[in-house]
C-alpha cells in the first residue's frame, strides 16, 4: 500500500457503548485496529460482533464512548453474507462501480482488477452476474470490492462463513496479503481455528469483551478449570462435545484428581462465556 | 392440515399490510364502485350567450346547468370560457331565427356526450357543436390521461421496487459507507427512474397522436413543466414507499394501493363531476387527477395558462412536501443509525 503517513496509525473503538431500546448490544467495548496486523472479532450469536464492526465503519452512533477510523475513502468493508455485491451486475461491472467510487481509473484500475480476481479465482467469471456465482465466490467479490481501493482499515464481517473449506484457505490468503500490505484488518468470525490465526483476538459475549488480546495471551488465561473426558465431570450446562469427548468447565482450580487440559480457542470462548454467565447469575 | 390452517392465520395476521389489504380493499373498492363508478353526468356548467340569451337560457333543461348569462359575449367569449373549462357547454344564441349553437367541450367525453344528446333531444332548438373532440372519442381523452398513469407506474411502482432491491440486498448499507455524498446516492437512484419515466411519457404521446391521431394544439413546454412536477411527486411516494417496505413484496404492495385509487378516483375513467361529492374530494387528493387537468388541456384544448393555474400550482405544492420528504427519509436510512434510549449524552468521537 502507498501512504503518505510516516508512521502507521492504529484506529479502533474506545469504550464504546451502544445501545438500542432495552438491549444493550455494546457494552464499553475497547478494540485496537492496527495496521498490518489482523484483529478477529469471536463469539456466539448476538454477541455483538457485526454491531461492533458497524460501529467502527461508521453506520452506527454509539451511545458513549470514542469511533476512530479514516474517512470512508481510506475504508473498507464487507458486509456479512456478500451483502456488499450488485448480484445484478457482473463481477467486472461491480469492479467498475466501486472504482468509479473511489476515483480509480485507468492503469491503476486494470492492474488491481488483474490482481485481485487472479488472487481470488475470479479471472474467468468477469461476464458472470454476481448473482449466479457460488457462495464462496461471491464472498470472494464482495472481499475484493472491499479491498479495491487499498484502504488503510478493512472491516470484514463474517468473510468466511458459509463458504466452503478451499474458498475459506483463499479468502485467508486475501485476508493475510491485504495485511502483510499494511492495512489495519478487523474481522469477525464464527470459526476459531481463524481467530487463532489472527495477531489480536477479542472475545464478545452479549455486547461484553470478555477477552482481548493476542490469541496466545487469551489461550493462557482460560478462567477456571477445562476437563475432558467420555462423560461430563459436573453439570450439563458446564459442558460440551468435541468430537468423540465431552468437555467439561468449573470455577477454580482443577480439583484433587483432575486432568486440566490445555484449552484451544474454542474450548477458551467457551470457557470464557460460562464464566460469564456464572459471574452475572 | 389443522397445524398448517392455523400457521397460515398466525403468518397472515402479522403480516399487517396484508391483512389491511384483505380488509380494506373490499371497502375502497365498495365505496369506489357505488359511489364513484358512474359514466353519466348530470350537470353540465353552461354558459350562455349572445342577444336572445335570456330568452334561451330560460328554456334549457338539465344536464345544462346554466352558471352565466351574458347577451354581451360572443362566440369567441364563449369558446375561451370552454378552453379554460369554465364552462362545459356554451350555447351562443344570434338574432336570426332558427337553432342556437350549443358549442360543447369534448375534451370531458362523458359531459360532452350527456350535453351533445341532450342538444339533439331539443327538437331543433339547439344544435351540438362539439369542440376538442369532434367525435366525442375515448382514445383522445385516454391517451393523455395513459401519459400520466405511465409517469405514476414509472415513479411510484418501479422506483420502489428498484430501491427495495438495494435495500433488501443490503447494498444500501454498502453505499451508505462508499465514499458517496448523501446526495450523490439519492439523484443517482432517481435519475435514472426520471429518464425512463420522462422517455415513456415522449414515447406514449407520440404513438397516442400517430396512431389514435390525437391532437397536441397547446405548448410542449407546459405539458413538459406539469410532467416534471407530477414525476417528482410520483418518484417521492416510490422513495417514501420503498423506505417503509422491507421487500420488493411489500413494495408492489403499497404502491399499488397508491396506484388503483389514484387511476380510480383522478377522473380518468370515471368522470369526476359524476361522482358523489363524499367521494369525489378524494380525487382532489391525489397527483394524477391535476396531472390529468393539465395533459388533457394542453393536448386537446390549448387550454390557456391561468386556467392550468391551480392544478401547476397543486402539483408544484405536492412535489414539493413529498419530494423534500423522501429526500429527508432517504437521508436518514443513509445516516448512521442513532442510539435509540439515550440515557446518557454521546461522546462518540469520529475521526471522519
Amino acid at each position: 500500500m502507498t501512504h503518505t503517513d510516516t508512521a502507521p496509525m492504529a484506529w479502533g473503538t474506545n469504550k464504546v457503548t451502544v445501545t438500542f431500546g432495552n438491549t444493550t448490544a455494546l457494552r464499553e467495548v475497547t478494540l485496537d485496529a492496527i495496521p498490518g496486523q489482523v484483529t478477529a472479532v469471536v463469539g456466539g450469536d448476538g454477541a455483538g460482533k457485526t454491531t461492533l464492526l458497524r460501529t467502527l465503519v461508521g453506520r452506527i452512533r454509539p451511545q458513549s464512548g470514542q469511533v476512530s477510523a479514516p474517512a470512508s475513502t481510506d475504508c473498507g468493508f464487507m458486509p456479512t453474507g456478500a451483502s456488499g455485491v450488485w448480484q445484478e451486475l457482473t463481477v467486472d461491472e461491480n469492479i467498475d462501480f466501486v472504482a468509479a467510487a473511489h476515483h480509480l481509473t485507468g492503469r491503476e484500475l486494470a492492474r488491481r482488477r488483474a490482481e485481485l480476481l487472479t488472487a481470488a479465482g475470479l479471472e474467468k467469471a468477469t461476464d458472470r452476474l454476481a448473482g449466479a456465482l457460488s457462495g464462496g465466490m461471491r464472498q470472494k467479490l464482495a472481499f475484493c470490492l472491499a479491498i479495491l481501493h487499498q484502504p488503510r482499515l478493512l472491516i470484514l464481517d463474517e468473510p468466511s462463513t458459509g463458504v466452503d473449506p478451499v474458498s475459506r484457505v483463499d479468502l485467508w490468503r486475501l485476508i493475510s496479503r491485504a495485511a502483510a500490505g499494511g492495512a489495519a484488518v478487523v474481522m469477525s468470525t464464527t470459526y476459531l481455528d481463524e481467530a487463532e490465526r489472527s495477531s489480536t483476538c477479542i472475545v464478545l459475549n452479549r455486547g461484553k469483551a470478555l477477552a482481548s488480546g493476542s490469541p496466545q495471551t487469551i489461550l493462557t488465561h482460560v478462567p477456571g478449570t477445562v476437563t475432558t473426558g467420555t462423560a461430563p465431570s459436573g453439570p450439563p450446562e458446564l459442558s460440551w462435545r468435541r468430537g468423540r469427548q465431552t468437555r467439561s468447565w468449573h470455577a477454580g482450580p482443577a480439583r484433587p484428581g483432575e486432568q486440566p487440559i490445555l484449552a484451544d480457542m474454542e474450548d477458551t470462548v467457551i470457557a470464557l462465556a460460562l464464566a460469564d454467565q456464572r459471574q452475572e447469575s | 392440515m389443522w397445524a398448517m390452517i392455523l400457521k397460515e392465520f398466525l403468518e397472515l395476521r402479522r403480516d399487517r399490510r396484508t391483512m389491511v389489504m384483505i380488509i380494506a380493499l373490499p371497502l375502497v373498492l365498495l365505496v369506489v364502485f357505488g359511489y364513484a363508478a358512474n359514466f353519466k353526468v348530470t350537470d353540465v356548467p353552461t354558459y350562455v350567450v349572445g342577444p336572445k340569451a335570456e330568452q334561451v337560457a330560460a328554456q334549457l333543461r338539465a344536464p345544462f346547468d346554466v352558471q352565466r348569462i351574458d347577451p354581451d359575449d360572443t362566440e369567441q367569449d364563449g369558446k375561451d370560457a370552454l378552453r379554460s373549462q369554465d364552462a362545459g357547454a356554451v350555447v351562443v344564441t344570434t338574432d336570426a331565427a332558427g337553432p342556437s349553437t350549443v358549442l360543447i367541450d369534448g375534451s370531458n367525453q362523458f359531459a360532452g356526450q350527456s350535453a351533445a344528446a341532450a342538444a339533439l333531444a331539443t327538437n331543433g332548438m339547439l344544435k351540438p357543436e362539439v369542440l376538442y373532440n369532434p367525435d366525442l372519442k375515448t382514445s383522445w381523452v385516454m391517451v393523455p390521461a395513459l401519459v400520466g398513469m405511465i409517469m405514476a407506474f414509472i415513479g411510484t411502482i418501479i422506483t420502489a421496487i428498484g430501491l427495495v432491491r438495494e435495500r433488501q440486498a443490503g447494498t444500501l448499507e454498502q453505499l451508505a459507507v462508499m465514499p458517496f455524498k448523501a446526495s450523490d446516492v439519492i439523484v443517482g437512484k432517481i435519475v435514472p427512474y426520471f429518464v425512463l419515466a420522462a422517455f415513456d411519457m415522449i414515447l406514449v404521446t407520440v404513438l397516442g397522436c400517430l396512431l389514435f391521431g390525437v391532437p397536441f394544439t397547446g405548448n410542449a413546454l407546459v405539458l413538459a413543466l406539469g410532467a416534471a412536477l407530477f414525476l417528482f411527486t410520483v418518484l417521492g411516494l416510490g422513495v417514501l414507499i420503498s423506505s417503509v417496505s422491507q421487500n420488493q413484496g411489500q413494495a408492489m404492495q403499497m404502491a399499488l394501493m397508491t396506484m388503483l385509487p389514484q387511476i380510480l378516483l383522478s377522473g380518468m375513467i370515471f368522470p369526476l363531476s359524476a361522482m358523489a361529492a363524499g367521494v369525489r374530494w378524494i380525487g382532489y387528493l391525489f397527483p394524477l387527477t391535476y396531472f390529468n387537468m393539465i395533459s388533457n388541456g394542453v393536448m386537446l384544448r390549448d387550454a390557456p395558462l391561468p386556467s392550468l393555474a391551480i392544478p401547476l400550482g397543486v402539483l408544484a405544492g405536492m412535489a414539493l412536501l413529498v419530494f423534500t420528504a423522501a429526500v429527508l427519509r432517504f437521508r436518514r436510512d443513509l445516516a448512521p443509525a442513532a442510539p435509540k434510549a439515550a440515557r446518557t449524552p454521546a461522546t462518540a468521537r469520529s475521526a471522519r
